[in-house]
């Protein structure tokens, strides 16, 4: 079940939003709606949801929007219209202390620029959440250590964070966040202010780290690029308007609008796109009960030099290439089993393109694309892979 | 011709005012009076208690341990500067007017700061009368304080606190408001309640400019209280008094170098307080 659901938020700031949403409702744009009304639209008819579990990734430039949805989510911000549900409960109905329950049970919160305590220490820093909470000095300071182990700071408890480098400072700001063992972490730029090697690195801690906790996790971000390396799902933000939500992949290759388009350009395709995205439709194919001219054949209508054989049902028996095709079809070989090269590379719809381009560097003919049962469910050949390389992304 | 405009009669009124409130809190400003003059006699008493080169040999132990060796030497060296020149018991009594006055205006100045911080209505009300107190002349203060607890160092204190406090309350208010908003959004986002938030963020981030603003209290209660040697406190502002009605001039420069050398013992040692609370640990 989805563990946060966010169905039509708004959020206007200004002592008059029914002015701004009047006009939202119109379709006017956030420029217009200011210099109109003097009311700042934050975010605009934004739905989504967030399944437990999953990486959800809101995307956008600054202005979008992005930062006051994290914070209308535990309500840092009071959303102006629309709703917010944790785990089937509505929140904007929450009383003060309810809030505060709510906060300190379900959301852990990481920050850009660390937002530790510079009088504490690390390890009371970690224990913040906990304190808050009422939770015993003893359990606590266990509890805290078992998060700063998670995040590999074992050994720094007593430091201060002035002492810390950037990325040591962000691990004490997920551990703080960890602590309190929360259902859903927020995650606002969380890696935006660290140089980028150590970002790179915390980028796969996360996934690591998230391979073990499994929270619900809404991450905040201006780049792409992290978008697409931690995300389940991709949230694209505009001007407070929501432009595209989707895998990674549908992202990269069916941009919603020229908005989208234009932050894909500069994505490097190779480390996100996958087989299952470049890859053609085997439309000819052989079987192995075809006569070696029927495979010659085959291949001269689609100007091929080679052909997959598979079994009625798909399954993938080898290649045929047609050099064999043809001394086969003059010794006058029935059909074409004899021929088969059935030691031939495979990959599946998930295999990188980094790694496509290694293979394909080597191989002479297309590479064929299979499932878990072996049965051919595309080919990738090199012109579609370099296709997807310039920018079309559909071969 | 000459057009007679009404005269509004503000004088008159802040009489009646005055008037009302001496009479019918007179049991309140007597039993502060009490207490405070009681306080006063004690705190001197346990003071002149010591022989001086205990208590400078203590001050100076003080200073070297708070603000460094060099704070600790100058402390040895005025100190005994003023035995020698047999204006110990004054400086003990001004330094003791100060302490209470001091003590007085950070109990009421720090509360006043935090709600001035938390509450923008608070704020409003609270930063214009910090003005008008800061603005009206010192000396005006010393008036009212005649009718409420008579002559005397009592009336000194209540002067001085009014004159001191401003300080207090809007480096309270001013250290509290700027710690940064991601701290606080941090707090928040944990479930802290204001409380919580308060004594777990606030409050300890504002420690140094609360302390710059101790400082400033201790240096305004220091010149008033010199001031108010006019209605009766003793100490080095009534050895300046003596000098001036006197006319001796080289009388009146050794209780006022008096004054300044107390002044810097204790502006350095509060500043370094302050220092070192801002760095944390």
């Amino acid at each position: 079940m989805e563990k946060i659901k966010v169905e039509h938020l708004t959020k206007i700031f200004g002592p008059h939003p029914e002015r701004a949403r009047r006009l939202l409702d119109d379709g006017a744009d956030k420029d217009r709606i200011f210099s109109e009304t003097g009311q700042a639209v934050g975010l605009a008819d934004v739905s989504f949801e967030v399944q437990a579990g999953e990486i959800l990734v809101v995307m956008g430039l600054s202005g979008s929007g992005k930062s006051t949805l994290i914070r209308c989510v535990n309500r840092l911000i009071d959303p102006t219209y629309g709703s917010v549900w944790i785990d089937g409960q509505d929140i904007c109905s929450l009383k003060r202390n309810e809030l505060l329950q709510l906060r300190r049970e379900k959301f852990g919160m990481v920050f850009q620029h660390f937002a530790l305590f510079p009088h504490r220490n690390v390890i009371s820093n970690v224990e913040y959440g906990l304190e808050v909470q009422g939770e015993p000095a003893a359990s606590r300071r266990e509890k805290a250590g078992e998060a700063l182990k998670l995040v590999g700071l074992e050994g720094w408890e007593s430091a201060m964070p002035g002492q810390l480098s950037g990325g040591m400072q962000q691990r004490v700001g997920l551990a703080r966040a960890l602590a309190v063992d929360p259902d859903i972490l927020l995650m606002d730029e969380a890696f935006s202010a660290l140089d980028p090697l150590i970002r790179r690195d915390m980028q796969h801690e996360l996934v690591s780290l998230q391979e073990r906790v499994k929270k619900t996790i809404l991450f905040i971000t201006h780049d792409l690029d992290e978008a697409l390396k931690i995300g389940d799902r991709i949230i694209l933000l505009k001007d407070a308007r929501v432009v595209q939500v989707g895998t990674p992949e549908e992202i990269l290759t069916s941009p919603a609008s020229r908005y989208v388009e234009r932050f894909v350009e500069d994505v490097d395709k190779t480390r996100v796109l996958t087989a299952g995205a470049v890859m053609a439709r085997a439309r000819v194919v052989a079987y192995p009960n075809d006569g070696p001219r029927t495979a010659l054949h085959k291949m001269d209508d689609e100007s091929f030099s080679s052909l997959f054989v598979v079994k009625r049902d798909y399954t993938l028996l080898g290649l045929v290439r047609v050099e064999a095709a043809s001394e086969a079809a003059s010794r006058g070989d029935r059909t074409v089993e004899g021929i088969i090269e059935q030691d031939i590379p495979t990959v599946t719809p998930d295999t990188p393109l980094t790694t496509l381009i290694g293979i394909l560097a080597q191989w002479t003919a297309a590479l064929p694309v299979v499932d878990e049962q072996h049965k051919l469910l595309g080919v990738v050949v090199k012109a579609g892979v370099l296709e997807a390389l310039a920018g079309g992304g559909e071969s | 011709m000459d057009i007679t405009v009404p005269k509004f009669p503000l004088a008159e009124l802040i009489n009646r005012l005055l008037d009302f409130l001496t009479s019918h809190f007179a049991l309140f400003t007597k039993a502060v009076s009490n207490v405070l003059s009681t306080g006063i006699h004690d705190m001197v008493a346990v003071l002149m208690y010591f022989p001086p080169w205990v208590l400078i040999l203590v001050f100076a132990a003080l200073a070297w341990k708070v603000a460094g060796w060099r704070v600790g030497v100058f402390t040895v060296l005025g100190l005994a500067l003023l035995w020698n020149v047999q204006l110990w018991y004054p400086t003990m009594q001004t330094l003791t007017l100060v302490t209470i006055a001091t003590a007085i205006a950070m109990l009421i100045g720090l509360p006043l700061g935090i709600l001035a911080a938390l509450s923008q209505t608070a704020y409003r009300i609270i930063m214009p009368i910090l003005d008008f107190m800061q603005t009206m002349p010192a000396f005006v203060y010393l008036i009212p304080a005649i009718p409420f607890f008579g002559l005397g160092p009592v009336s000194a204190i209540f002067a001085t606190v009014i004159f001191a406090m401003p300080p207090a309350i809007r480096l309270t208010a001013l250290g509290i408001r700027q710690v940064p908003a991601d701290l606080i959004e941090a707090s928040d986002a944990f479930g802290s309640t204001k409380t919580q938030k308060l004594v777990k963020v606030q409050l300890p981030l504002a420690v140094p400019t609360i302390m710059a603003g101790v400082n400033q209290t201790i240096m305004l209660a220091l010149s008033m209280v010199v001031i108010a040697a006019m209605i009766g406190a003793e100490g080095l502002g009534g050895k300046v008094w003596e000098a001036i009605q006197r006319l001796e001039p080289g009388k009146g420069f050794q209780a006022g170098i008096a004054v300044v050398i107390l002044a810097m013992i204790l502006d350095r040692m509060t500043q370094r307080i302050g220092r070192r609370g801002s760095t944390g640990q």
